[in-house]
């Protein structure tokens, strides 16, 4: 342990101190406030003079004012976070000859990996907590609502749920940190994967669907719609992003029942519809996204795990 | 009868089709500086991964310290300090930041280090650039806080793997001496692959010479002068006696 203790306040201290962990928490710091201004700013003026529905602190992260809303922004952009944290954990420190001097010193092999993946976590964690409670903070300010104890858990496990996520792509990031001798490939590697990710699959899934079961125009039935959603939804679920997208969405907005797009419905029918259904409870959402927080610790873990017995089996040699 | 800090028995490693290191069978005894020879490639630095537990053997066994390298590889990282053929430092730390990190690694509590860090930067000659960042350091300079780093945990035996790569005559003595001298005050084992014979001839008590992973030879080189070359002491020169063993090997 106290090798892992040791690695992990190294790392924690490098990461803190580095100019790319300043810029990326500025950067997002400076876009989340913004978001959280507009949706704030829009909020304030339509609730004026009408009476105030509840969570309304929750669409502070839900709503979008003009651009994108704040849970959407993480959903898209958090897993750069992942990848700039971890893209070089190991490989720098092979090209570097610091690698071979670690592993000779008496600790065991899978501290290295697990104090990196541990200060990794804890460094996001910091981030993403700080920013919320800033971006509250503003929000608190803007619409004046005090958010009550179920919205403020609600956002505790859009908390943990997110720090699930970033670590998954953090895993991604440091499994190519293990696998590319150059930083610069396994950078270029997690980049492509997260593109992939976060557009290709739902492009792909689009792409499929029409293939498989496609909708004609003119004669188009409730079944064959629903056959085209049904698979495009199906491969849509590969990308953890659209994993993570739905189950927060689901745990922030109360009113939500259900994580599928609820697609016969136009917008405005939509917007009536949820001013007058009741919110879920705070349980039955979580019942709701069961399936989705499940897959994204499952694949955070397995990431973990193939990057561990990866590195275990690797060669000292080579380092 | 000295003892045996390292023994060997019929190491061998394989990487796929080449054989690293075949059948090698030698002792290091306590106290002793003991010179690995051999050209590039020849299974030295295979030898010493093996060793420290941090590649295994395809066949054979060793003893460290007492204790096997594939079961107790941390046993003996404690007791035992490395210095690898290219050390890195992080270079945006500082000489005395950089050995704190290696004494927190090796469960050195912080109070005690900072002492002994201090000794050490002293000893090794670097007390006046404690405080700069590594990335200064020139190569001769590293060179010497890889010395440091390696004492830190008090070791009983001390490997070195190619210590004079790429530095100049002057610094390659220095390392040298320093070397001879820790040795015969703390009473160190030193293992040392080197190509340099002159530096080998220097302080080495007994030399073992590696030729394609196999030992063709070993023991004090005077012993291995007389009966390759037949000569006594001092009409010879180490490089003599390599060569020979080079051309038959």
């Amino acid at each position: 342990m106290q090798g892992v203790y040791t690695i992990f306040r190294k790392e924690v201290g490098d990461h803190f101190t580095s100019y790319r962990f300043i810029i990326l928490f500025a950067l997002i710091l400076m876009v989340s406030l913004i978001l959280v201004y507009m949706s704030g700013m829009s909020l304030k003026e339509s609730l004026e003079g009408g009476v105030k529905p509840k969570f309304v602190f929750l669409l502070l992260f839900t709503s979008s004012g003009s651009l994108f809303s704040m849970a959407q922004f993480v959903a898209f952009f958090g897993p750069l976070i992942g990848l700039l944290l971890g893209f070089d954990a190991i490989n720098r420190e092979r090209t570097s000859g610091t690698l071979s001097k670690i592993v000779s010193q008496p600790i065991y092999r899978d501290s290295i990996i697990n104090g990196k993946f541990l200060a990794g976590v804890f460094t996001i964690s910091i981030m993403l907590i700080s920013i919320v409670l800033l971006v509250s903070g503003l929000g608190l300010l803007l619409i004046g609502v005090v958010p009550g104890i179920e919205e403020i858990l609600r956002i505790i496990i859009y908390l943990i749920i997110s720090i699930f996520y970033i670590s998954f792509w953090l895993g991604v990031a440091i499994l190519f940190s293990v696998l590319f001798r150059s930083v610069a490939t396994s950078a270029l590697a997690a980049l492509a994967l997260w593109i992939f990710f976060s557009f290709f699959v739902s492009l792909g899934a689009n792409v499929l669907a029409n293939a498989v079961a496609p909708i004609e125009k003119d004669r188009a039935t409730v079944e064959m719609i629903e056959k085209h959603v049904k698979i495009q939804r199906a491969i849509s679920l590969f990308s953890p992003m659209v994993l993570y997208r739905d189950a927060t969405t689901t745990i922030i907005d109360p009113t939500r029942r259900t994580t599928k797009s609820l697609l016969f419905i136009t917008p405005m029918e939509k917007l009536s519809l949820e001013r007058f259904k009741s919110p879920l409870s705070l349980l039955q959402s979580l019942l709701v996204v069961i399936p989705q927080v499940t897959i994204l610790i499952a694949i955070t873990l397995i990431c973990f795990g193939i990057t561990y017995t990866v590195f275990m089996l690797q060669e000292i040699r080579s380092m | 009868m000295k003892e045996e800090i390292i023994k060997t028995d019929g190491l061998t490693k394989i990487y796929g089709r080449h054989v690293a290191v075949d059948n090698l069978s030698f002792e290091v005894n306590e106290g002793e500086i003991f010179g690995f020879l051999g050209p590039n490639g020849s299974g030295k630095t295979t030898t010493i991964l093996i060793l420290l537990g941090l590649t295994y053997p395809t066949k054979g066994d060793a003893i460290v310290c007492g204790f096997n390298p594939i079961r107790e590889a941390v046993k003996i990282k404690r007791i035992v300090g490395y210095l690898p053929e290219h050390v890195g430092f992080y270079d945006d730390m500082t000489a005395r930041e950089n050995l704190k990190f290696t004494a927190r690694l090796n469960r050195i509590p912080d109070e005690e280090s900072d002492k002994k860090i201090e000794e050490l930067l002293e000893i090794v000659g670097l007390s006046g650039f404690s405080d700069k960042k590594v990335g200064t350091y020139s190569r001769g300079m590293r060179q010497r806080l890889g010395i440091a780093e390696v004492l830190i945990k008090d070791p009983k035996l001390v490997v070195l793997d190619e210590p004079t790569l790429g530095l100049d005559l002057e610094g390659s003595i220095q390392l040298i001496e320093l070397i001879k001298n820790l040795s015969k005050e703390k009473g160190i084992t030193v293992l040392f692959s080197s190509h340099h014979l002159n530096e080998v001839q220097r302080i080495a008590d007994r030399i073992g010479i590696m030729i394609q992973g196999k030992m063709v030879a070993k023991g004090p080189i005077e012993t291995l002068a007389k009966e390759k070359l037949g000569v006594d002491k001092g009409e010879y020169t180490l490089e003599e006696l390599y060569l020979k063993y080079f051309q038959e090997g």
